[in-house]
């Protein structure tokens, strides 16, 4: 079967955003909750645009109204060992 | 939208939709409003545990018998919540941290729960990653039975549930007010339409403060910012969520693989602020390397922030307030909203579908806060 891959941190297909759409996950960070599109190492920069794009295909709502998921800190993953050492706990 | 109904939720987190799902099951026609999407406010960015081991004897028992509900949850809604027994750990640092857990295990094997009290050398035995020396601790209290579920599945199994059985749930809508005559509950006011009711129930998370001010009530809330930062996926690494009411960290690995945890902010006060802040990131880090040195080399992929809703003895407001009839309150969780919202929904359900009562809920009201002599729950992580 041909999947069209959306999410490549989490492997989720424009076949598995269709189908919870179809659910009635209609917002986008309930599609996220559902599915974790966004919530791998690249933080959504691969997946929100095209599954909002999805979400105006298949709810006819303009992009341009579809709320986007909340930015989340920190822009690239960092290791607990380097925020360890800021500084040296006392 | 419908312009009547038996029952109005204000709130779409896991409480609300729970409930919803049993009322709608005793056959009662159930509207469910939420501002936001359902699991936006604290269910979608809590911890996932669950816990059964409290100090408080109430807490217990509303934990306790909520697991017994979340193990056969997954096939009573037909949707996978992700439900996970791989027990708490709780770290015990001094001799007065162990007396305060003796107690609370005594109390909690009252209850017919197995808690263990182990040795610090057992401790690398559940958890294999610790450092013993590097979380210092004396020994721990360890509860088997205790895990984790999927707050967003959970939430979202449980609202597909309540809309088979008849319930409506509406998203993107938001109480503009709640309006009383004779001091009963009339109807909810959205900004999608109005709806004939005689019970709301306020389920709103921190903001169940303002829906209860539309009736002139005042519930002794505050919201409390809270972080929370995940790792990348690892492999199974260990099953127990490793908790310390000293340190108030907690950290598990999720069924995905990833490593969640939290501790408070340092020098946090009440308030609506959501920013995450690097302060917690450091702390977190700092404490979560010394409790678990190889973490060191796990990246952050992100963290958020969340509210607890904090009642002054850190338990839940239920029940029907005696201002105002029909106004029945699901709010003041102050952390634990989602570990206990099996039993609190089957308990207001008994309330407002039956009429009836239980000691439990009597003894989370409103009315306790005028008296002088709350006991409040101790064992508070986060």
């Amino acid at each position: 079967m041909k999947r069209s891959i959306v999410c490549r941190c989490e492997d989720i297909s424009e076949e598995d955003v269709i189908q919870a759409i179809e659910e009635g996950y209609t917002d986008i960070e309930e599609l996220r909750k559902k599915l974790r599109i966004g919530m791998g190492p690249c933080q959504g920069r691969v997946c929100i645009q095209l599954v909002a794009r999805i979400l105006e295909r298949k709810t006819g709502k303009k992009i341009s109204k579809i709320r986007l998921p909340t930015v989340r800190p920190p822009l690239v993953p960092v290791s607990l060992g380097t925020l360890a050492s800021e500084n040296d706990e006392k | 939208m419908k312009s009547k109904a038996d029952v109005v939720i204000i709130g779409g987190g896991v409480n609300g939709c729970s409930l919803a799902y049993r009322l709608a099951k005793k056959g009662l026609d159930v509207v469910v409003v939420e501002k936001r999407y359902l699991s936006a406010g604290a269910t979608g960015a809590c911890g996932a545990g669950i816990r059964q081991q409290w100090s408080t004897r109430e807490n217990a028992q509303l934990a306790i018998q909520s697991v017994k509900i979340f193990e056969r949850l997954s096939k009573q809604l037909g949707q996978d919540i992700e439900f996970r027994q791989g027990g708490y750990l709780i770290a015990v640092h001094d001799e007065k941290e162990m007396k305060q857990a003796e107690k609370n295990v005594a109390m909690q094997r009252s209850l017919g729960l197995t808690v263990n009290i182990l040795e610090p050398e057992e401790i690398t035995g559940v958890v294999p990653i610790l450092d013993i020396k590097g979380m210092r601790a004396i020994g721990a209290t360890f509860c088997p039975t205790d895990g984790h579920a999927n707050p967003f599945k959970t939430t979202f199994a449980y609202a597909d549930a309540a809309r088979k059985l008849g319930a409506e749930i509406n998203t993107h809508t938001t109480v503009i007010n709640v309006k009383t005559a004779k001091k009963t509950i009339r109807a909810v006011v959205t900004d999608q339409g109005t709806i004939q009711t005689d019970v709301v129930v306020n389920a709103a998370g921190i903001d169940s403060k303002t829906i209860a001010e539309m009736v002139k009530v005042k519930l002794p809330l505050t919201p409390f910012r809270k972080e929370i930062l995940a790792t990348e996926r690892l492999q199974p690494l260990f099953e127990a969520m490793v908790i310390s009411f000293k340190d108030g960290i907690y950290f598990s690995q999720q069924k995905e693989g990833q490593i969640v945890g939290g501790i408070p902010i340092p020098e946090e006060k009440g308030g609506y602020k959501t920013m995450p802040t690097f302060a917690f990131l450091s702390h977190m880090a700092q404490t979560l390397t010394r409790y678990a040195p190889v973490l060191k080399h796990v990246n952050v992929l992100r963290h958020w922030t969340g509210f607890y809703d904090v009642t002054p003895d850190a338990r839940p407001i239920l029940g029907e307030v005696k201002e105002v009839k029909g106004f029945i309150q699901c709010s003041g969780f102050s952390g634990h909203g989602f570990m206990i919202s099996p039993m609190v929904s089957f308990l207001l359900t008994e309330l407002i579908a039956e009429q009836k009562t239980s000691e439990v809920l009597e003894s989370l009201s409103l009315d306790r806060f005028k008296g002088k002599n709350i006991e409040k729950e101790l064992s508070v992580v986060g």
